[in-house]
């Protein structure tokens, strides 16, 4: 095979997607580590949630590859690459209002993902202690048999985060995972993502850029579909181009 | 035990909605209906299959079907033509120009048995056909959209018209299908007359328990984490994808459950009824098919029975007095239903039955030992 391999986790090469012309994501390459916290920032329509749609086969690419654990991505589709250990939050919080907190982590749990898998799914005791293991994590154990409908929006979001944590992803993608958090959810977040991202790669996306700083082991600034600066905080901050494109105003 | 009691029964309401709706149609109709009056609703029954198969494919599923009429036709015809092909006897067709082929062929000028008629001849065949045959179908419409990802509105009219071509279909093909006349004069099954009150009452009652264990059947697909799922892909269908599911995989498998539903409702309506035609496949029984789940409550197997009763009570009722006003007043309720009871009568219950049940209760309790006592002896009992 002509591919080359890497020791990414994440490997996207010379990736572009258009809309009638509009080039949306334009040549991008980009490398995510193993334990790595990623966090892509940029104005709007700079194309980041662009990004996240094409890693997880929501939108497909014009060209170029995407490559999870050495595995071409972009000819899988949606369900395929989730199962290859891909996992994706929603820029909305994105749970399901009518069942509660229990039953959306277990429609989530990794198994019984078949039709006749699912009907012939046993919530045993291996079930149960992941669902308690994961709801201790997004600090919603006191919840279980809530309508998740009436969480409030914060919890919202922590839920989607555990739908994803239940799967174990390799690659966990988060689009603006504080958006709409008050100040003490916002710090919760913070202390969750960097616990989670030991044995995994974390991409997020995020305009917050306190919360970009207490999270990110690297940052992106994506610009127009393309990448403008990359590197860790403080030197992204004072990037001049940065400055002028984003920050500055 | 509590397995049964949990995933078939839905717990201590549903049991107890279960049994109650076994009572009434096991045992209170039997009592007080007369035989003609019990045919009568046990061909409302089989209509039933149809209300609870749009439970768990529009209830639950959030896929409105308008072709639930075509499942149940396909049951139906199977079962018309095995029951045809054994009245059409060359004994019984000797006056005919071809004895020993259904009459309506012969009066169409075929000459022998066209070759799809041929494996209804076997009873085991045509049980197999009703559920095979509608899944099958269900499968290819459901594959050719679901994995499309068609869905919604454009599912609904695309069902809708599937009725319309079947029904032109079977009327246009005389020949083959005995056109709009439908297949009649069905006499006997193995050798045994349908048409006998005895026959009449088996087969009420056959249907009453195909129509119990279709319940308990879907009652377990509702219970597990296949009916979860269902709610989930109506209320977010990207994030169940985007959990790792094949999402129209699981939409095209309760399609094809609530077709194969729908057939057997079929099929013990020919044998109840003693035809079939086309004027139960098309667009206005699949759209009444729709009106009996809504008026139930489409999130509700047992209140899919009752609203289908009522429904067709009613029908029976007014059509006999005012023929002409019975579809403004069904019109009339269907609207009602949506914009005032959207979870139907079995939404109504929910939230007025405990109205009857507490007065039951403080009847009831007049009756029995004070609380004190009553714990006093369960313990003792435990």
């Amino acid at each position: 095979m002509l591919t080359n391999n890497t020791d990414y986790t994440l490997a996207i090469e010379d990736l572009t997607v258009s809309f009638d012309g509009f080039k949306a994501v334009d040549n991008l390459n980009f490398y995510l580590d193993k334990n790595e916290l990623h966090v892509v920032i940029g104005p709007n329509g700079a194309g980041k949630t662009t990004v996240l749609d094409l890693i997880c086969g929501k939108t497909k690419s014009t060209s170029g590859s995407i490559k999870f654990l050495n595995k071409e991505l972009t000819k899988l589709s949606e369900h395929a690459i989730v199962r290859e250990g891909v996992g994706r939050k929603f820029q909305t919080p994105s749970i399901y209002e009518n069942l509660t907190v229990l039953e959306n982590l277990e429609v989530s749990y990794p198994r019984g993902r078949g039709v006749f898998g699912s009907l012939l799914f046993k919530r045993d005791q291996a079930v149960m202690e992941k669902i308690y293991d994961i709801a201790q994590q997004i600090m919603l154990d006191e919840e279980m048999h809530t309508e998740a409908g009436v969480l409030s929006h914060g919890q919202k979001q922590w839920l989607e985060i555990g739908m994803l944590l239940i799967q174990d992803p390799q690659l966990l993608m988060l689009d603006e995972p504080v958006a709409g958090m008050s100040v003490k959810e916002r710090e919760q977040t913070a202390e969750l993502l960097n616990k989670i991202c030991q044995g995994r790669s974390v991409l997020v996306i995020e305009h917050d850029m306190e919360f970009v700083e207490r999270i990110a082991h690297k940052v992106t600034v994506l610009h127009q579909g393309k990448i403008l600066a990359a590197g860790d905080m403080e030197t992204v901050q004072k990037d001049p181009k940065v400055v002028e494109v984003y920050l500055g105003h | 035990m509590s397995f049964a009691y949990d995933k078939l029964m839905g717990g201590k309401n549903g049991l107890t909605g279960f049994i109650i709706l076994a009572i009434l149609i096991l045992i209170v109709f039997p009592l007080l209906l007369d035989s003609f009056r019990l045919n009568l609703v046990g061909k409302y029954l089989t209509y039933a299959f149809a209300a609870v198969s749009l439970v768990l494919l529009w209830g639950y599923g959030g896929t409105l079907s308008l072709g639930q009429g075509i499942f149940f036709g396909l049951g139906g015809y199977a079962m018309a033509m095995f029951l045809k092909l054994e009245a059409s006897s060359p004994e019984n067709t000797a006056i005919q120009s071809t004895p020993g082929i259904p009459d309506f062929m012969d009066w169409n000028q075929l000459t022998e048995l066209p070759w799809f008629w041929e494996p209804f001849s076997s009873f085991t065949f045509t049980l197999v056909a009703i559920l095979v045959i509608p899944a099958l179908f269900a499968y290819i419409i459901g594959s050719a959209m679901f994995k499309r990802r068609v869905g919604g509105v454009y599912f609904a009219i695309i069902t809708q018209v599937i009725a319309v071509i079947l029904t032109v279909l079977i009327v246009g093909q005389q020949g083959f299908t005995g056109g709009i006349n439908g297949i009649t004069d069905l006499r006997t099954l193995n050798g045994w007359d349908i048409t006998s009150d005895s026959a009449k009452n088996i087969f009420y009652y056959v249907n009453c328990f195909l129509l119990l264990g279709v319940i308990i059947a879907s009652r377990y697909i509702l219970t597990s984490k296949f009916g979860r799922l269902l709610l989930a892909m109506r209320d977010k269908e990207d994030r169940v994808r985007f959990s790792g599911y094949d999402v129209a995989n699981f939409k095209i498998f309760i399609f094809c459950f609530a077709a194969t539903i729908s057939a057997i409702g079929g099929a013990m309506f020919t044998l109840q009824v003693g035809f079939m035609s086309p004027s139960f496949v098309g667009i206005v029984p699949s759209i009444e098919m729709v009106i009996f789940a809504a008026v139930g409550g489409r999130m509700s197997l047992i209140g899919a029975v009752y609203g289908t009763l009522l429904i067709n009570f009613g029908k029976t009722a007014f059509s006999e007095s005012f023929p002409e006003l019975w579809l403004f007043l069904m019109g009339g309720l269907f609207i009602a239903v949506v914009m005032f009871f959207p979870n139907g009568l079995a939404g109504l219950w929910q939230d007025y039955g405990h109205y009857i049940t507490d007065r039951f209760k403080s009847v009831k309790n007049l009756f029995v030992k004070p609380a004190s006592a009553t714990k006093a002896t369960t313990v003792e009992n435990s």
